[in-house]
């Protein structure tokens, strides 16, 4: 791949971002932000990568340092090497909670890797060689960013085919065979830990409106079903249409909606990440609806960004504001109601592993325990750590499979020493890391990693 | 670096351990100290003492400087490598060997955090009391290198009152001991004390012997308003003369608590000139008794509004005020300034009244809190580095603020060390003899001058230019 296909290919609704970038290179740190660091290493310890390195370089501090350097003209530091790290970094964002300076790390290092993205297709538009990424790394972002996650529709049909491939038990077959072994290692396990895919009978048969459950409804709640979250947890999504109907909302899957653009802001793909935000405000604009919840940790920390992404936008930063402003993830948005209509009870011991994004990026940690408290008969034991990455951060697991799991397996043994007999996530991306964790550390049968929802929905 | 001298320290430490890239380099040309910075040639993470011995050994013979490093969170730009060289970071050396709970001491490697000794320790009942504002990131070694002070000084003293024992290496690679779990020793000199505070000058500390207190049972927290400073500095001497040593006894000016207030909410009266934050601690009678005590002398003392914490939680809330002081400040302005200057405590109204006039004067942005009860001020600059003009008066400011603490019979840095930063005012502080003298005192552990170069005396300094034209350099 390089950059004159790339320029050629024909993007429905990227083509004019893609080219007003690529004429101006002005892809830049933003040096305010990067000057908000007092390099006071209060970040240090809550850094994963700078925990298992002991490295600097790997620490917040380093990398803004790095990020800062190049920004006030030190262009030499721009390699391979800091395009690695940038890479390594997990996004998890638990250094934004310790800064006491306020940094928003996790936009600089979009940035980074907005810059990083930009260098290598200007570098290979220069050279005409092909773009220093490993084969690997190529065709996973090429799937994920370009071929994948800007449609809808495709996600969709990756739903039909696994379940094809599910319900025919192809997975099984290529457990058993060993056609595992020749997928990517990354690829393979992550298999192991998908959930059962619904069928496209039942994901036809979903009902656009599903109204309140308690007499008058309270209020309109659209939701933001997530892409992944969709087909990999389809019934989770129901799960919570239903819950909100109990507790009162009518509730709507809004057409038209996309991908949060989380994937792609991460990854340096910030023009993507604009353009499904500017799809998704208009869907919910439609919709006129009254909160946008969503159950996706990582969704949801993007989906705030809007305001931020669209802020020097004419026509879409006012909007993007009154969007943001109807954000909830769905622990934020029921904790404060009282009048929960429990119904069943749950006799388990339960421990909560914080989403990153939910924590870090969006400040909602005590909400999705003091609902797990106010379920009857429950006992809640916090995990140690629990604020701590899990490893899944996006597709961190794929692409850094082995720093990945080596912090999936110490998580493991904290969760074992919990006893819980469930694990609670927030996020479908942790959902499916902990499934793998699982797995690994072979607790099946002894440790169901759930979907906070999966836990309401039986006692609500 | 020459090659062959990478190969033989790549053969001490294992490759994965000798970082020698440009980013790697570049990641270690900095601390918490703004504005300074400056590359090093190369950066090993030694895993025990004989590899820093070797790599001593190594360093002398080519004359390489050595920069030892801990978190690397220093204020005075202690671990700005100035002349380049190697730079030791510590951070895989941070066992805690042994807490003994017969002679109350406990036994770790130098890159030990801070706040993970608080936790072990306090774990059986006792009690490490220095507690510098970044023990969660800061290292023992930083602790005793810059002998540390924090919040519960005026009670229970700074790191220097804690260190019994030392292990070091000497730049010629010998490895020595001084001091150790005797409560009494009188054996020679106390070169214990010495390395404390040496600021990674003299040696390579490897190994520290602290004594531990048994853990207090209760503490209460008080926190009392003034109109003016003066009455808060009042309240100050009122208790001393009283006999009651706080735990902590904190202070914030009025502009501080503005901006502390305005980033954690927590209901300051804003027309106030300044805030003291008092805790004490101790078995809970006696704890009782003080704070009737405390609370009358600040009332007596003219202060307007005075509060007791109901518990430990709201304490806690309390004093986060203070915690946050920095950070709050840090937030307002790109560059953030933190100085550390000290008078003794009886002229603290004086000191704070002074900095407020040379701020005026220079038309800098200048708020003020600290320790009240060590007289320990950080008179703290809200500036823009990038603004030369602007960061010129904020060096003549602080420059007279230096000179109206020692004026005052106060001291340059009272717990953050002279690094870089205070290196020109040093001499300020102990005059020519005692600069000789302690010139002497360096050339004897360091004939070669490889240890930290640059640090503390100023006018040997052979600055190396520090690579980014537009950070500015003190003193150029
Ligand atoms: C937000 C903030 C708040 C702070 N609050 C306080 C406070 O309340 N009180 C206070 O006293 N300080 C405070 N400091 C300053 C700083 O944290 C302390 O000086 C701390 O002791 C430094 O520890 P460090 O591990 O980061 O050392 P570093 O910064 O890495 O090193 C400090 C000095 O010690 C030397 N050194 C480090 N390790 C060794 C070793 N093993 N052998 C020999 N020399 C060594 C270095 O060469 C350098 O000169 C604060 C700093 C920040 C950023
Ligand atoms: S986002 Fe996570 S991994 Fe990245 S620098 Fe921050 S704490 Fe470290
Ligand atoms: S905690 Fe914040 S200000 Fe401090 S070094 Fe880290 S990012 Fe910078």
């Amino acid at each position: 791949m390089n950059t004159s296909m790339e320029t050629k290919q024909i993007d429905p609704f990227l083509s004019i971002e893609r080219e007003k970038k690529s004429a101006s290179h002005a892809v830049t740190f933003d040096l305010d932000e990067l000057m908000n660091c007092m390099r006071c290493g209060f970040c240090l310890p809550s850094c994963p990568t700078y925990r298992e390195t002991g490295k600097e370089m790997f620490s917040p501090r380093g990398r803004i340092a790095l990020m800062k350097g190049m920004a006030t003209g030190n262009t030499s530091l721009l390699s391979d090497e800091f395009a690695q790290n940038m890479y390594m970094c997990l996004g998890c964002r638990a250094c934004e909670t310790a800064c006491p300076a306020g940094v928003h790390y996790g936009r600089l290092v979009e940035g980074a890797r907005d810059v990083i993205e930009a260098h290598k297709r200007k570098e290979a538009a220069a050279s005409d060689q092909p773009l220093t990424l490993t084969r690997k790394e190529r065709i996973i972002r090429d799937i994920v960013y370009k071929k994948l996650f800007l449609y809808p529709k495709r996600i969709d049909r990756m739903g039909k085919g696994l379940w094809w491939m599910q319900a025919l038990g192809l997975q099984t077959f290529a457990d058993r065979t060993g056609l595992m072994h020749i997928l990517p290692k990354p690829l393979a396990n992550m298999q192991k830990a998908v959930p059962k895919v619904a069928s496209p009978r039942r994901r036809k048969a979903r009902q656009p409106l599903v109204t309140s459950k308690r007499g008058v409804s309270r209020g309109r709640v659209g939701f933001f079903t997530g892409c992944v979250m969709d087909v990999l947890f389809f019934e989770t999504n129901e799960k919570t249409a239903r819950v909100l109907s109990k507790v009162g909302y009518d509730v709507v899957f809004v057409k038209e909606q996309a991908c949060c653009g989380a994937l792609h802001a991460h990854s340096g793909e910030s023009y993507g990440a604009i353009a499904l935000a500017k799809q998704n405000i208009e869907a919910f604009e439609r919709a006129n609806v009254d909160f946008i919840v969503n159950n996706a940790g990582g969704c949801g920390a993007s989906l705030r960004e809007y305001a931020h992404w669209l802020q020097d936008d004419p026509n879409y930063g006012e909007r993007a504001k009154a969007f943001v402003a109807k954000v909830r993830d769905i622990s934020e948005f029921l904790a404060p109601i009282d009048d929960l209509p429990f119904q069943g009870t749950l006799d388990a011991t339960v421990t909560f592993q914080d989403s990153c994004h939910l924590r870090h990026g969006q400040g909602i940690y005590r909400q999705p325990r003091a609902l797990l408290e106010r379920i009857p008969g429950i006992t809640l034991v916090e995990l140690p750590h629990a604020d701590s990455c899990c490893g899944s951060a996006g597709i961190y697991n794929i692409t850094n499979f082995d720093r990945s799991m080596r912090i999936l397996d110490d998580k493991m043994i904290e969760v074992k020493a919990t006893k819980a007999s469930y694990i609670v996530t927030a996020n479908p991306g942790c959902l499916v890391q902990m499934r793998q964790g699982v797995v690994r550390a072979g607790l099946q049968g002894q440790v169901e990693a759930v979907h906070i929802i999966d836990l309401l929905d039986r006692v609500l | 670096m020459d090659k062959e001298v990478l190969r033989e320290l790549r053969a001490i430490s294992g490759a994965a351990y000798v970082l020698d890239s440009e980013m790697e380099r570049y990641a270690y040309s900095y601390d918490s100290t703004p504005l300074y910075r400056a590359m090093p040639d190369v950066v090993i993470q030694p895993a025990e003492v004989k590899e820093i011995a070797a790599i001593l050994k190594v360093a002398s013979r080519h004359r390489i400087p050595i920069v030892s490093r801990g978190s690397g969170t220093n204020l005075s730009g202690g671990t700005v490598p100035l002349e380049g060289g190697i730079v030791l970071h510590m951070s895989r050396m941070h066992q805690l060997k042994e807490i003994d709970t017969d002679n109350l001491t406990a036994t770790f490697e130098s890159g030990l955090i801070t706040a993970d000794l608080h936790r072990e320790v306090e774990a059986v009942g006792l009690f490490y009391p220095p507690d510098p504002g970044s023990l969660r990131v800061s290292t023992m070694g930083g602790n005793v290198a810059e002998c540390a002070g924090g919040m519960r000084g005026l009670k229970y003293g700074v790191t220097k009152d804690y260190v019994m024992g030392i292990q070091a290496v000497l730049p010629d690679g010998s490895i020595v001991s001084f001091g150790g779990k005797n409560a009494k020793d009188v054996a020679g000199y106390d070169i214990t004390r010495l390395l404390v505070g040496s600021e990674g000058t003299l040696a390579v500390i490897t190994e520290i012997t602290a004594k531990l207190l048994p853990l207090p049972e209760t503490k209460r927290t008080i926190i009392a308003f003034y109109r003016e400073m003066v009455d808060a500095a009042k309240a100050v001497s009122a208790m001393i003369a009283a006999r009651i040593i706080p735990a902590s006894l904190e202070f914030l000016d009025q502009k501080t608590m503005k901006v502390v207030e305005a980033y954690t909410p927590l209901g300051l009266p804003l027309d106030m000139a300044a805030m003291l934050l008092i805790q004490q601690d101790g078995p809970a009678s006696q704890v009782e008794q003080d704070v009737e005590r405390i609370l009358s002398l600040c009332k007596t003392s003219g202060a307007v509004q005075v509060d007791v914490a109901k518990d430990d939680e709201e304490g806690e809330k309390l004093m986060s005020a203070r915690r946050n002081a920095l950070s709050a400040l840090a937030r307002v302005k790109p560059t953030t300034i933190l100085e550390d200057a000290t008078v003794p405590r009886s002229r603290l109204a004086q000191m704070v009244t002074e900095i407020n006039r040379i701020a005026d004067h220079y038309g800098v942005d200048i708020c003020t809190f600290g320790h009240a009860g060590d007289g320990n001020l950080h008179p703290t600059c809200l500036t823009d580095e990038r603004d030369t003009e602007e960061i010129e008066r904020v060096e003549q400011a602080f420059a007279e603020i230096f000179h109206a603490a020692i004026r005052l019979g106060g001291t340059v840095t009272g717990e953050h060390g002279v690094g870089i930063a205070k290196a020109k005012y040093l001499d300020l502080k102990i005059g020519e003899a005692g600069m000789e003298l302690m010139k002497r005192v360096k050339a004897a552990f360091d004939p070669h001058g490889i240890m930290n170069p640059g640090k503390m005396f100023a006018k040997d300094a052979r600055r190396r230019v520090v690579i980014q034209t537009h950070e500015h350099v003190h003193g150029n």
